[in-house]
This record gives structure tokens, C-alpha cells and sequence, in this order.
């Protein structure tokens, strides 16, 4: 799936099929799960009744034409309606469509095994035949057939099939990186795969399920707000039934079509259309920032989350740190410090190591040096460096290379510490270099905070969302960070249970929390999590325990992930309230045409100075529909959210979507009657 | 500026200058705070609990409460039925007056455990002084059940209850003993002072300046009176209410009975405030409630002042207002104050004939009623706003982005269905009712013909009037609808019984359930409830619900009426 998404809502092809859908979704016992809409569907049956009914000779229930054009617009705001879910639908399909391309049917180099034993047999089984647990095999220029992780091996990948990114990433055997999605292609080396997913259950499979309606459940808000739909509904039906009644004692006849338009228009039909497809298209927004969501609840959940965990590198600071600084000691020639950091970051492919020789700007190919021995970093020495002749350089963490100078009897400059320590306090890291073991000086490494990252916090701090950086830094260093970002919490020198302590804390007091990750020790924490969003690249474990899957790998995409589900949410409110703020509109274009001809008085009531009671009936009927369709942009893209606090977002809501929809209709309405005036 | 309305600025400003330290007051006696009246009353509610065997202190759970409410009721019920149908052999009936039919027992039964207190029959002549002392024990016990029962709500209302709702028992006798009883009493002696009178003895006969010897009803009056106007009963001693020379003499009395109509309800709200301890919160629903009364009150009292177009038509100059059905030592302004006081509180106590309002003053009667919720009856009122709270709450936190919450507690499918259902009730209850008389009239008005004083709109304004004030608990009347027949007093009957228990089931289900739900701290991206926006959005939730659900009656009614005669 390309970034570059179609974002045109009316395109032939889909509304061709949402056209189609429209009519399907007809059957009643897809109407009957949309409560309001059913009451249409019901009210426009009744119609074509009393339309067979004038047509066999009844006379007291207006002109055959005008029942007619009632019952066709009531069969077109069931239309509308439909096709507003068909083409949510087809939207969220042709996305899933482009993912789903990706896995077509390749050759599977399979592994055959006998018990557990390889055979050293491949057999070219197409990518469908291949089971859970089965081993196969890429090499450069392989599709890979199926979702699976690494089991031996390393490969460059291009994933651009599935993220649209273009770099080729490396995916290798063990660790967090070890996961290879179907679809994307080998570009070079051979990977053992073993495969993770059934066919047909990965989770590409499962969102295509949930956007196709398939498996699509309401949402709890969703169930709350149908309720509250269903209540008005059963309000107007009590408003409509009673006025029978109260039209016999007031001796006004008041026909079925009167009655039936009343009702439909009073009904909440614009939300109660557009309910389903607001629904889809939050999923759909979701895939289109290329996160797929396991379910529909996800994304809503995402839209209340208080606290959010962000892992430190590459979320908030650029990948890795980066050398910024040499700072020689007292009495050693700059130059020589340099030569001497940069010959011992030759073999360092860590990325600060490359940094520290990008930093000096000297290709260590210059210095001829014989028979160079490369010292590993390891855990217990906690330093590197390289052995040549009689030199010895180490660089490393301070106290490790003060233990091997202090051990060789040499003394560890003073003003050496202290800069160690500026540094620390500055949120740096200080590598100590020592040659033979005598300190030279120290290089500062810095990390670089990521560009428009304390813009993006401000953003979440307005929402109402507490950010917090988990990181394996030591305190001093996290709390600088945390300052220069502006994250409002930290969490230092953190192991995966510190995450899954701090998620537990925050959620006994009421707080849901969002985290996204990727390592098989991120589990827990994603599946405690209330939104937990995990890394394509991540494992197995971590996707299996997450409900959401970034395709992106972007750590930052959780900002994304909880503005959709604001989204999602504001829509269906604001929708609610213009709906029913409608209504207001709707009586006074309504009630007075029920009882002008029986109590001339009311024309007072007329304010919109409709010009017959037909007229305004239908003008009515007719606006009632097509507002469907119109706010079918608005349901599919959203209600914009600004982040500007919940009192002022509600007054901008109310404002527009409240007071706008008693506007509106006012004038929709009379430029519609002022069309259908010339016939009725 | 004229005086009768600084008159009815002034009994405003007084009751609010009362409400709020009564709020205070009304708090600390349900949070179990020391207060001055302390010395006097704990020795005597010992004395209740003692004698009932009950222990106040058991906390009890918001289901616990309710099956307390509503057995004592029922007992209530069977008690307040037997009086009244045996009243004439009982003693203390001096005016040997008859025992009620069984349908207008049920009636005055239910409207008076309902704090309805909807009366088909007139004190004078259909009551005995014991039957009139067991309605004003219900006087107090309704208003008492009412007042306890939203101290329940305000208990499950606070950030950490740990199921800690009280007793029910405990908040009940303290409602009645603490709140209504001290403040009825200083009532009553300032009306008794002022020619209300308070007698076992019968009818007085006196000598009029005709010569005629007249029988003047009488009976322990003061008292009545004064519960009556606190608790937001509204059940009058004698059939005019308040407009009846003994029960209401003077302006100075009207002033006393006005501002005892309005103190509890408003200082339920501030008691609210003082138990949550969010002030501002108790401030904001304070202002909607105003705003809508005064929305109600300042048409009404134009209107009235106005007098009516149609005596203007005769050439008769109106200059004090429309006076038809009013008295004349109130006048046009206090008539109309007191109309919607009466109307939004759900008291239903009366000064002036309601059937005699200019058609948009009846209006906005019937839509206090329909509202029933701008401070509202006592206790029951804002368990009536919390319903429409938890609606707009609901549909300004899906515009914020976020799940609803309501101070901390999410508001998820269960809680709309309760507040939906709570919602759908009045309406119903009102047009079926309003629907099934009109249906019976409109096909034989021949046989209903002894209803309906006024047919036309007028006439239909009368039945949907008692529909919305038996379902709003109100009881007052838009008298003139012949209402003593076994339809009338069976269907109101009905409606108040549904309309008075299923308001608070829902409320306090609602709040049990929020109580026991975990609380999640505000954030900035929590909606909160105690500002104006917030307020605007309540108050817009309240005037859809109301107006959407029965613009289509009013228009049929006053609305109509309105029109053909302006």
C-alpha cells in the first residue's frame, strides 16, 4: 500500500459499488440492525400501501402523484443511507484490497521436515498450502509467501509493498527484528522463515473481515448512542401516534402521508444513516495512516487514552546518539585525542561509533597502522577499542576505563571527571578514552531530539494526554531529556516489568494508557496496555499481544492513532446534535401544514412562509434526505479535532453543529419549496 | 418602577438570600454534621429508631434504598386508603362529611403519597379533620422521601463513595425532622398570626350584611398550609387553595407562602454544592434552572399585566392586568409569579385560577410542568435534571472526542438505557393520557359532554393540563374539566403512581451504578461540567427534549388559542 492514498470520495468505481450495496442493504434483515432506519424502511412500505390503496379508490388521502413522490422520497433516503455504509464500505475495501494483493498466490520454497530434522529437500508449494509452523525458505529477489519470523539468517527486505517506505530494512534471526511480513521481497542473502499465521487469519485478514462488515460489532459508545437514537425514535412515534387523537378532537383530518412524513422527519435519520459509516470510515482512517486495528472498539479507546508511553529512541530523539563533541584532557594534543578516538571506533559499527568518526571527518584508512586487533565491546569490560604494536586504546564508560587506569596506577584527571559529569547533567553520554592506559579525554555523545517532538507533546498535553518517555538512560540524563522534549514523565533505566509496573499504577487510578512496542519483553505491557500498538518489524509475541499493528514501524504513530479515535467519536456527536437539532426546522415547516386547512390561525405558526401545506410536507421530506448524502464527506473524513480543551471544543461544536443545525433546514427548506411550490 | 413587580423581585431575592444558607444547612444535616438543632432533635429520633428497631447508621446500597422507599410507601398507601374510605365513621369530623368513593380514594391516595397531590375533591366538604391530618402527614412524608432519596443521588455523586450511600431511614426522619418540620413550624405560626386559621371546631356560622347566616369551613389550616407550600405538595384545605380568603389572607401572606413554595428547591441545589463540595458546579445547574424560569416567568408576567386582548376588544380598559380568576389583593404580577413558581416546583399549590391565564401563560404552565426540572419539586427536581445532565453529558462527550464521564465515572449503554427510558416517560405518559381522553371525546361527546367547560382548544388544554400535571407531580388544575369520574381519577392515578416512582428508580439506579464504577481523574481533555458551556448545552438538551416532544400538543392547545383571539 502506497502512502499515497486516494483521497477522493467519489470515485466511479466505488460508488458504483456502494450504488449496488445500496440496494442490497435493502433486505430487511440488514435494515433491522439500524433501528431508525428500520422505521423508514417500515414507514415507506406503509406508503406504497396507501399509494395501491388511492389507487384502487380511496380519496381522502391527497393526489395518487403527491403520495407517490412521498413514498419515492422515503425509498431514496433509504437509499441514501445505504449508500452511505456502501461506499464507507468500498472505501475501506479497496484499501484492504491494495493489502490483500500483496498476498496473492507465490511459490513457497518449502522445507520439508521429518520429525524434527530438515530435509535438505525444497519443494515449490504454492504460498497457500503452507501451514502454521511450516519452515520455507527466501533468497534475493524471493516474495516471501506468508507472515513468519526468522529463524536462521539475514536479509534486507523491501517492505515498500507494505509501508510504502522505499529504504530496504534488515530483518535477521532472534531478537525484536526478527518478523517478515508476506509480500514484501528479499533483496538479498537467505532466510529461514517459519510461518506464524494460518492463511486467512493473519491480521490483514482480520481487518479486511472487519471492514467488510463481516465481523464489524457496534462499539460500546456505538450501542450508547443507538440507544439514545432508539429513544428519540420511540418519542416521535408517541408524538406521531397521539396526534391521531388529538386530530380527531380538533377535527382535522390528518393524512397517512402527513403522518408518515412527520415521523421520518422527526426521526433522527441523518445520524441514524450515517451511524454505520462514520464507524467504517474510522477504521478506514486508521488503515489509511497504515495502522490495522484488530478491532473497531481499538481505535474508539485510542480516543479516550490518558497517558501515553513512548519509548525514548527513535520517538522522541533521532535513532541513536551522536558524538557532538571532543574535549582532549589537560596537557594531550587535540589531534592526537582525535586520532586516537577514531582509531578505536574503526571496527565500532554500533552508530555511535560511526558517529564519532563522522564527527572527526577522518577516514581511519589514512592511518597506516599493522596488524590492528579489534577489541568487542562486552558486558563485563563495558568498553571496546583496538590493540596495533605497543598502543592499546579503550574508550568506554567512565568508571569502567577509571578502573582500568586507577588498576594500571595512573591517576584519572580531575578535570576529566568533571566534564564527565557536565556532561551527564547535560543529557549526554561521555566515553571516556584512554590510551595505554592513560586518559586522554572525553567525547560527548548527544541525542538528538526529533524536530517538532515538544510541538506534538504541547498537542497531546491540550488533548489531555500525559506523555511519557520510558528509556534505559540513568535519571539525570532521562530528566534532561524529558525537560528539553516536554514530556511530562519519565521513566529511567527501565526494564520491561518497570512498563508494565508504571501501565498497572496508572490504570488503578482510572487512566487508560496507550504503548506501543515491539520486543517479545514488550508483551505483557502491550497486552496490559489498553491500546497497545506494536511494530510490524516487532514479534510475534508483540503483535500477537497488541490490538493494533503499525505497518510503518513509526513510534510516533500513536499521536495519529488517538486523533482518529477523537474523530471517530466527534463525528458521531456532532452528527447527533445537528440531527436533532433539525428537528426544530422540521416542526415549523411540518406542524403548521398538518393543521392550516382546519385552523386558519396557525398560519401564524408558518414562519418560513411556506406556500402550500404540500409543499412544505415535501420540502421537508426532501431535505430530510438529501442532508444524507451532503454529510457524507463529513461522515467518511471526519469532524476536524483541535486540540484547544474540551469546553472550548464544545462550545466550537455547538456552535457550528448545534446552532448550524437549526439554521440550515430553515433555509434548505424554503429553497426546496420554492422549487416544488410550482407543482404543489 | 411598578410595584408589582419589585414585589415579585423582591420574594426572588429573598428566597434565593435564604436558599443558599439553607443549602449549606440541608447539607451538613445529611452528611451527619453538627448543627444547632441537634439538642432538640437527636433525643427524639433516638426515640423513631428505638421504637422501629431500626439502625441508622447501617449503610445501606442504592438497591437497599429503593426497597426501603418504596415498601413504606406501599404501606403508606394502604394506611391513607382505609382512612379515607372510612372517614365518616372515624372521629374528628365534625362537618359529618361522607367517605370517598373508592376511584377518588386511589386518587387522593397516590396523589398524595406522590407529593401529587392532585385533588378531585374539595377540602371543605370532602374531608374530615382526621382525613385532613393524614394528608398532611403524607404532606410531610412525601416531601420527606423526596428530600432523603436525592441525598442518596448527591452521596453517589462524590468521587469516592466505597458504596457509602447512607441509610435510608436514617436521611428520611432527618428530612423530616431537621429540614421540613422546623421550617414548616416558624411558617405556620407567621400565617396564624396573620388570620389563617388553625381549629378542631366545625364550620363557624356567622351572620352576613345581607342578614344570611353563613357556614364558614374551618380546621386546623395553618398548619396544612405551610407543609403544603415546603414540600412542594400543593394540596390545598380547601378546594380554591391559596386563592381562598382563610388559607391565604393578605399580600403578606402571599410573600410567606411564596417564598416557603421556592426555598427547599433551590436550596437542594445549593445543598448539592455543599455535600460534593463543587460549588461552582451547584452554581451552574442553579443558573440553567434560572435561566429556564426565568424564560417561563417574564412572558408569563407581561402576558398577564397585558390583560386580555379580548376584554380589550370590548372597549374595557384593563389597567390592572388580566384579573378573570385572579384576586384582587394579589394582582396580575404575584398571580403570574406564583403561577410559574408553582408549575416549575411541582407544588401545585395555587393563588389564581389557572384555566383563566392568557393562552401563552398557560403555555408556559404547562411547559414548567412539562420541564419539571427548573429547581423542580423538592428532592425529585434534580433527580428530573440529572436525567437530562446524563443526556447532555453523553452527547457533548462524543463532540469533545472522548467517552462521556459525569464526574469521573464513565457513562456507557446501561446508564442511557435508564436515563433513555427516564426520558421517554413523561412524554408518554402525558400525550397517551392526553390521546386516550381525547380519542374518548372526540367519538362520543355526548357521553363525556360533562368534562369540558370550554370545548376547542381551550377545552383540549384543560385534559392535556391535567395529564402534565398528574404525570409532573404537580396537582394543580386547569380546573373547569370535570375531573371527579371514576376515567379521571383512575388514569391520573395511575400516571402519578408511574410518574412519581419510576423518576426516581431511574435516577438513583443510575447514580448506584455510576457509584460503584472506578473514577478516572480529570484531565484537560475531560469535558467539565461546571461551566456556562457546559450549562448552555444542559439547558439546550432540556428545551429539545420538551420542545420536540410536545410542540405538536401545544399547538393544538394553547398555541391555537393564542392565534384565534390575538
Amino acid at each position: 500500500m502506497k502512502p499515497s492514498k486516494n483521497n477522493k470520495l467519489f470515485q466511479s468505481s466505488l460508488v458504483k459499488e456502494a450504488l449496488k450495496q445500496s440496494f442490497i442493504k435493502l433486505s430487511p434483515t440488514k435494515m433491522f440492525r439500524n433501528p431508525v432506519m428500520f422505521t423508514v424502511w417500515i414507514g415507506t412500505l406503509v406508503m406504497a400501501g396507501v399509494c395501491v390503496w388511492i389507487a384502487t379508490g380511496e380519496t381522502h388521502q391527497g393526489s395518487l402523484a403527491y403520495n407517490i413522490i412521498i413514498t419515492a422520497v422515503l425509498f431514496i433516503t433509504l437509499l441514501f443511507a445505504n449508500f452511505a455504509e456502501g461506499l464507507a464500505e468500498a472505501r475501506g475495501k479497496a484499501q484492504t484490497d491494495n493489502l490483500r494483493k500483496t498476498r496473492e498466490e507465490t511459490p513457497a520454497k518449502w522445507i520439508q521436515t521429518v520429525g524434527e530434522m530438515y530435509v535438505n529437500e525444497i519443494k515449490i508449494v504454492p504460498s497457500s498450502q503452507l501451514k502454521k509452523g511450516n519452515i520455507f525458505l527466501c533468497e534475493t529477489g524471493d516474495t516471501i509467501p506468508s507472515d513468519g519470523e526468522i529463524i536462521e539468517g539475514l536479509a534486507t527486505i523491501d517492505e515498500s509493498a507494505i509501508t510504502g517506505e522505499s529504504a530496504p530494512v534488515i530483518r535477521e534471526a532472534g531478537g525484536d527484528k526478527s518478523s517478515v511480513t508476506g509480500g514484501t521481497k528479499v533483496l538479498s542473502d537467505k532466510i529461514k522463515v517459519k510461518v506464524t499465521t494460518e492463511a486467512g487469519e493473519s491480521f490483514l485478514d482480520k481487518m479486511i473481515a472487519l471492514v467488510e462488515g463481516a465481523s464489524r460489532q457496534k462499539t460500546p459508545n456505538e450501542i450508547a448512542l443507538t440507544i439514545l437514537l432508539a429513544g428519540f425514535t420511540l418519542v416521535f412515534i408517541i408524538v406521531t401516534v397521539t396526534l391521531k387523537p388529538f386530530g380527531d378532537y380538533a377535527q382535522t383530518p390528518i393524512t397517512i402521508a402527513a403522518f408518515i412524513s412527520l415521523f421520518v422527519c422527526l426521526i433522527p435519520t441523518t445520524i441514524g444513516g450515517l451511524l454505520s459509516a462514520i464507524g467504517i470510515a474510522g477504521m478506514d482512517r486508521a488503515l489509511r495512516a497504515n495502522v490495522i486495528t484488530k478491532s473497531g472498539k481499538a481505535v474508539e479507546t485510542a480516543g479516550d487514552i490518558d497517558v501515553l508511553l513512548l519509548d525514548k529512541t527513535g520517538t522522541i530523539t533521532i535513532g541513536n546518539r551522536k558524538a557532538t563533541n571532543f574535549y582532549p584532557a589537560n596537557g594531550i594534543d587535540e589531534k592526537q585525542f582525535i586520532k586516537s578516538t577514531v582509531l578505536s571506533s574503526m571496527a565500532d559499527e554500533t552508530p555511535e561509533g560511526k558517529s564519532i568518526i563522522e564527527l572527526a571527518g577522518i577516514n581511519p584508512l589514512t592511518y597506516q597502522i599493522q596488524n590492528p586487533r579489534f577489541i568487542k565491546f562486552t558486558a563485563e569490560t563495558r568498553s571496546s577499542g583496538i590493540d596495533f604494536e605497543y598502543t592499546k586504546i579503550r574508550k568506554g564508560a567512565s568508571d569502567s576505563i577509571r578502573n582500568l587506569v586507577e588498576k594500571a596506577g595512573n591517576s584519572f584527571p580531575a578535570e576529566t571527571a568533571e566534564r564527565v559529569t557536565i556532561i551527564s547533567s547535560n543529557g549526554g553520554t561521555p566515553l571516556v578514552v584512554a590510551e595505554n592506559e592513560k586518559v586522554l579525554g572525553v567525547i560527548e555523545l548527544q541525542d538528538i531530539i526529533k524536530p517538532g517532538i515538544h510541538e506534538r507533546f504541547e498537542r497531546l498535553r491540550k488533548m489531555g494526554i500525559k506523555t511519557v518517555m520510558v528509556t534505559g538512560d540513568n535519571p539525570l540524563t532521562a530528566k534532561y531529556i524529558a525537560e528539553k522534549a516536554g514530556v511530562d514523565d519519565f521513566i529511567a533505566e527501565a526494564k520491561p516489568e518497570d512498563k508494565m509496573n508504571y501501565i498497572r499504577k496508572e490504570q488503578s487510578s482510572g487512566r487508560l494508557v496507550a504503548m506501543m512496542g515491539d520486543g517479545t519483553n514488550d508483551a505483557p505491557a502491550l497486552a496490559q496496555a489498553d491500546v497497545g500498538v506494536a511494530m510490524n518489524s516487532g514479534t510475534q509475541a508483540a503483535k500477537e499481544a497488541g490490538n493494533m499493528v503499525d505497518l510503518d514501524n513509526d513510534p510516533t504513530k500513536l499521536i495519529e492513532v488517538v486523533e482518529i479515535g477523537k474523530q471517530l467519536l466527534m463525528t458521531r456527536g456532532t452528527l447527533t446534535t445537528f440531527s436533532i437539532a433539525n428537528d426544530v426546522a422540521k416542526y415549523f415547516a411540518i406542524v403548521p401544514a398538518l393543521f392550516i386547512s382546519s385552523i386558519p390561525a396557525l398560519q401564524g405558526l408558518n414562519i418560513m412562509k411556506l406556500h402550500s401545506p404540500e409543499s412544505a410536507i415535501l420540502s421537508a421530506v426532501i431535505f430530510n434526505a438529501i442532508i444524507i448524502p451532503l454529510l457524507i464527506p463529513l461522515a467518511l473524513k471526519g469532524v476536524v479535532y483541535k486540540p484547544i480543551g474540551a469546553s472550548a471544543l464544545l462550545r466550537r461544536n455547538v456552535l457550528i453543529y448545534g446552532l448550524g443545525g437549526v439554521i440550515v433546514p430553515f433555509i434548505g427548506i424554503k429553497i426546496i419549496d420554492i422549487l416544488v411550490s410550482t407543482f404543489f | 418602577m411598578n410595584t408589582e413587580i419589585t414585589g415579585i423581585i423582591l420574594m426572588y431575592a429573598a428566597v434565593v438570600a435564604m436558599a443558599i444558607p439553607l443549602g449549606k444547612y440541608i447539607g451538613k444535616v445529611f452528611s451527619n454534621e453538627k448543627t444547632w438543632l441537634d439538642k432538640i432533635f437527636n433525643p427524639a429520633d433516638k426515640v423513631f429508631f428505638k421504637l422501629s428497631g431500626i439502625n441508622p447508621l447501617k449503610e445501606m446500597n442504592w438497591k437497599q434504598h429503593l426497597v426501603a422507599l418504596l415498601t413504606i410507601n406501599l404501606i403508606w398507601f394502604l394506611l391513607c386508603m382505609f382512612v379515607l374510605m372510612n372517614m365518616s365513621w372515624l372521629p374528628l369530623n365534625p362537618d359529618s362529611n361522607a367517605s370517598m368513593s373508592a376511584d377518588l380514594a386511589f386518587n387522593t391516595s397516590i396523589s398524595f403519597i406522590s407529593n401529587t397531590n392532585l385533588q378531585h375533591y374539595s377540602g371543605e366538604t370532602g374531608m374530615s379533620y382526621l382525613g385532613q391530618l393524614v394528608v398532611m402527614l403524607f404532606q410531610f412524608i412525601s416531601a420527606g422521601c423526596g428530600i432523603a432519596i436525592a441525598a442518596v443521588v448527591f452521596f453517589a455523586m462524590k468521587e469516592t463513595t466505597a458504596g457509602k450511600l447512607g441509610n435510608f431511614y436514617f436521611l428520611f426522619v432527618r428530612s423530616c425532622t431537621r429540614i421540613l418540620f422546623p421550617i414548616a413550624l416558624v411558617v405556620s405560626i407567621l400565617l396564624l398570626f396573620n388570620g389563617v386559621p388553625m381549629t378542631f371546631d366545625g364550620k363557624d356560622p356567622i351572620t352576613n350584611l345581607q342578614g344570611d347566616t353563613v357556614q364558614i369551613s374551618r380546621g386546623p389550616v395553618a398548619a396544612f398550609v405551610a407543609i403544603k407550600q415546603i414540600g412542594t405538595n400543593g394540596g390545598g384545605f380547601f378546594g380554591p387553595n391559596s386563592a381562598h380568603p382563610l388559607e391565604n389572607p393578605s399580600y403578606f401572606t402571599n410573600i410567606i407562602e411564596t417564598i416557603s413554595l421556592f426555598l427547599i428547591p433551590i436550596a437542594m441545589v445549593f445543598a448539592l454544592g455543599y455535600v460534593l463540595k463543587r460549588r461552582k458546579l451547584a452554581w451552574t445547574i442553579f443558573s440553567v434552572m434560572t435561566i429556564g424560569f426565568l424564560l417561563l416567568l417574564i412572558p408569563t408576567v407581561i402576558n398577564e399585566m397585558n390583560g386580555n386582548p379580548a376584554i380589550a376588544k370590548m372597549g374595557i380598559a384593563q389597567p390592572m392586568g388580566s384579573m378573570e380568576g385572579k384576586e384582587v389583593r394579589f394582582g396580575s404580577a404575584a398571580s403570574a409569579y406564583w403561577a410559574i413558581n408553582t408549575t416549575v416546583t411541582s407544588n401545585g399549590s395555587v393563588n389564581a385560577m389557572h384555566d383563566s391565564l392568557t393562552p401563552l401563560s398557560g403555555m408556559n404552565a404547562l411547559l414548567g410542568m412539562m420541564v419539571n426540572c427548573f429547581y423542580g419539586g423538592v428532592g425529585v427536581g434534580f433527580l428530573n435534571f440529572y436525567i437530562f445532565i446524563i443526556l447532555a453529558v453523553f452527547i457533548s462527550g462524543l463532540m469533545v472526542g472522548r467517552t462521556p464521564e459525569f464526574l469521573g465515572k464513565k457513562i456507557e449503554a446501561r446508564e442511557m438505557k435508564i436515563a433513555m427510558i427516564i426520558a421517554l416517560l413523561h412524554p408518554l405518559l402525558i400525550l397517551a393520557g392526553t390521546a386516550i381522553a381525547s380519542y374518548l371525546y372526540a367519538h362520543s361527546p355526548v357521553a363525556y359532554a360533562g368534562w369540558l367547560n370550554n370545548p376547542g382548544y381551550h377545552g383540549f388544554s384543560e385534559m392535556l393540563y391535567e395529564f402534565t400535571s398528574s404525570s409532573a407531580n404537580n396537582g394543580s388544575g386547569f380546573e373547569g374539566l370535570g375531573d371527579n369520574t371514576p376515567f379521571w381519577n383512575i388514569a391520573c392515578g395511575i400516571v402519578m403512581l408511574l410518574a412519581r416512582f419510576l423518576p426516581i428508580i431511574g435516577p438513583v439506579s443510575i447514580a448506584g451504578i455510576l457509584a460503584n464504577k472506578k473514577y478516572i481523574p480529570e484531565s484537560a481533555g475531560t469535558l467539565k461540567t461546571d461551566t456556562a458551556t457546559f450549562g448552555l448545552m444542559v439547558f439546550a438538551v432540556i428545551a429539545i427534549v420538551a420542545a420536540l416532544s410536545f410542540f405538536p400538543a401545544l399547538v393544538l392547545g394553547p398555541i391555537a388559542e393564542y392565534f384565534s383571539i390575538y
